[in-house]
């Protein structure tokens, strides 16, 4: 047995130093990632930070500009066609044929993909997305979150061996996202690799970890935990009544990364737990009202780690 | 198993095209509406029946026979004797000049020759210029003359009358060797109608996906360049010869166009035809990033076809590179094809050279095609 963890075999995404360059235009800049069989993967990062690009490049749907690697095993440059048949592509942007019917549209997927017994598949699928009776239905008269569950179950018919979904659940209702992700977790656990681009924390600390990227590079990746951990984040949350007056007052202090509502409750964050004790005093000096709201030292949640992340990944450097 | 898979993929897109297009009712409708328009607008032209031509008489003899001639050129309605000349020289330059459309020439000696039943022979040289406007005179003349003659021709001479007829008027037509009569035209319109309908149909399959962004997911699945374009042409080699029956029905009933071929070899070059068009359509639409410039490719090949193959003018009339440029044309060569089928009665193996051309340029243009497929969205 190989002790290497790294082993091609076990490894459904093994890509290294992907660069993507759009006439002069770098979008992506050298990602690695090494993504094991079975695993589900979130992929974040900000609007334009090169997400959608680099999982177009790991299915064969742009030519990497630099760059190397395998998807399941086959090389992302010369083996597309056979990723592609293992691979389940979700694109961010409704990409299915809205002149013809939902069924249309997954018999259409499913005789691509030389799916056996297609109309039990197709009913089957049809069943559990729980639109029988909209069958008919033109894909293009479907609500948004709607087709976005349509084309889920469209790029999961054949049974693929690799998920790359990107933002599939922009736009879903709370309780069909629940749903999606429990079949994630279902298909994940019969073997499934998934990579799942998305914005939603709560998704993020779904997944078993993430990778982070900004402006074209990778961040960070890692699980929630380490994440979080590494980025040496320090939070204090803080209740009261007026405790909206106040956040102005942090935002102006130089020594606070970032000040964020989140329900009722202000977090204010900084690598540098002195600052914010030290802001902390000062404020209630300062502001009779601050008097009566209560303040606690917590762990910082994911979207406070992902906030200091883009702050500190600074503004775009990227050539346009 | 691959090529079992193979024809999956193949059906799954043509029927998946099918469907679009029935869904496409306008597109649909244009695709049959366009041709007939074409063929209605087109057929008043062919219909025009312009008549009392200007024309110019040159006899080198004064008979009874003569006077009848002219006056039944005249009483046809569609030749004007404005002139009469002195010269075959005058009748030349009055032609030349466009001062008339017609010059006629009765030699000396007709009257004998006539009575002799010598079958003497008149000249006719039309300008064949605008071959709609001389037409129908020219296509009347033998009996014209004749029945002008008719009267003349009594007691012991009346058996003249009988077949063959009595005079020959040999027609000349000058400044259009290729003598293009109104049924030249239809064939020639099937072509046209085919170039133009299937090349701005096709060229838009491609770009249209792209467009739309259904391109994406379709790149994500495996299938085969080769089979998405066999898939995608196939249903429009059907819309290709439902336009082709249209067409010549109309031909047949409204323009009583005679068809005097070999439909075996018609319905094989029209079909070759319509996949070169098909072909073409589907590289445009492999090049063009927009359904707009899918379309402005469309024109840019559709302008020559029209000009240079012979449909509009006549070829061999045509400068030399003209005429260099339209023997890379498909539509040249299937006009010549089909010209000949309906016509002049003969078989596709009769033009063995515009066949092979024809192929050809189907398969060079199927391998760019192919070539240029895109795999990836860059
Ligand atoms: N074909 C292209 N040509 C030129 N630039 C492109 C092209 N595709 C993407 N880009 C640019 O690359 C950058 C990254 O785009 P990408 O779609 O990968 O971002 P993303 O991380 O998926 O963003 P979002 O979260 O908004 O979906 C953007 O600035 C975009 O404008
Ligand atoms: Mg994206």
């Amino acid at each position: 047995m190989s002790e290497d963890f790294h082993d091609s075999n076990s490894l459904a995404i093994d890509v290294k130093g992907l660069v993507k360059d759009f006439n002069g235009k770098i979008v992506v800049n050298g990602v690695d990632i090494k993504m094991p069989l079975g695993q589900v993967w979130g992929f974040l990062g900000p609007n334009g930070s090169g997400k959608t690009t680099t999982i177009r490049m790991l299915c064969g749907l742009l030519k990497p500009t630099a760059g190397s690697g395998t998807c399941l095993g086959f090389d992302i440059i010369n083996e597309s066609d056979k990723i592609k048949k293992l691979t389940g592509y979700m694109t961010q942007k409704f990409s299915f044929w809205k002149d013809l019917t939902i069924r249309e549209n997954l018999e259409f997927v499913g005789r691509l993909y030389n799916s056996k017994n297609l109309k039990q598949l197709v009913d089957e699928t049809l069943e559990s997305l729980g639109l029988q009776h909209r069958q008919s239905q033109l894909a293009g008269n479907l609500s948004g979150g709607w087709k976005q569950r349509m084309a889920l179950a469209a790029v999961t018919m054949h049974s693929p061996k690799l998920l790359l979904l990107d933002e599939p659940t922009a736009g879903v209702d709370p309780l069909a996202r629940r749903e999606f992700w429990d079949q994630i977790h279902t298909l994940s656990n019969k073997g499934l690799t998934v990579l799942v681009s998305t914005h939603y924390m709560d998704e993020a600390e779904r997944c078993d970890q993430i990778v982070y990227l900004a402006h074209g590079n990778l961040i960070t990746q890692g699980s929630v935990r380490d994440v979080i951990k590494e980025s040496g984040l320090v939070t204090y949350k803080g209740q009261g009544e007026n405790i909206r007056q106040l956040a102005p007052y942090f935002k102006n202090i130089s020594g606070i990364e970032h000040v964020a509502y989140f329900g009722n409750a202000l977090h204010i964050s900084s690598p540098d737990s002195n600052e914010l004790e030290q802001a902390i005093k000062n404020s209630q000096k300062s502001y009779s009202e601050s008097l009566n709201i209560h303040w606690e030292k917590i762990e910082p949640s994911l979207e406070d780690t992902f906030i200091s992340l883009m702050l500190k990944s600074g503004t775009d450097q990227r050539k346009y | 198993m691959e090529v079992l898979n193979k024809f999956r993929h193949i059906s799954a897109i043509l029927r998946k095209e099918f469907i679009q297009m029935s869904r496409d009712k306008m597109t649909f409708a244009m695709m049959l509406v366009i041709p007939l328009m074409q063929l209605i607008l087109f057929g008043f032209a062919i219909n025009t029946d312009p008549k009392n031509l200007p024309t110019a008489i040159y006899s080198e003899e004064s008979t009874l026979f003569v006077r009848s001639i002219i006056s039944g050129f005249e009483a046809s309605g569609f030749y004007d004797v404005k002139y009469k000349s002195s010269s075959p020289a005058e009748n030349s330059q009055l032609l030349e000049e466009g001062e008339v459309a017609f010059a006629i020439h009765i030699p000396a000696g007709f009257s004998a020759n006539l009575i002799k039943g010598l079958r003497p022979q008149i000249l006719l040289e039309a300008d064949a210029s605008d071959p709609a406007a001389a037409s129908n005179a020219v296509a009347g003349v033998n009996q014209i003359v004749n029945q002008a003659l008719r009267h003349d021709l009594k007691g012991s001479l009346s058996s003249l009358n009988q077949k063959p007829a009595p005079v020959e008027v040999i027609v000349h037509r000058l400044y259009n060797p290729e003598g293009k009569s109104q049924y030249n035209i239809v064939p020639g319109l099937l072509g046209v109608i085919l170039t133009m309908t299937l090349v701005m149909i096709t060229s838009m399959a491609m770009t249209r996906e792209a467009e739309t962004g259904t391109l994406e997911n379709l790149l994500a699945m495996p299938v085969k360049p080769v089979e998405v374009m066999i898939g995608k042409i196939i249903p429009y080699v059907v819309i290709g010869i439902v336009q082709t029956v249209v067409i010549l029905l109309a031909a047949h009933y409204v323009f009583s166009v005679p068809f005097v071929g070999n439909m075996m070899s018609l319905i094989i070059v029209v079909v070759i035809f319509i996949l070169t068009n098909l072909t073409l359509g589907f590289t445009f639409s492999t090049v063009a990033r927009t359904q707009m410039q899918a379309m402005q490719l469309t024109f840019f090949f559709f302008l020559p076809s029209i000009l240079l193959s012979g449909f509009m003018f006549p070829f061999r009339g045509m400068p030399i590179w003209a005429q260099t440029i339209g023997e890379i044309l498909p539509l040249t060569h299937f006009l010549r094809i089909i010209r000949g089928i309906m016509l002049k009665g003969s078989g596709i193996f009769q033009y063995p050279q515009d066949v092979m051309a024809l192929l050809a340029f189907t398969f060079v243009v199927g391998i760019i095609a192919v070539k240029r497929y895109r795999q990836t969205l860059d």
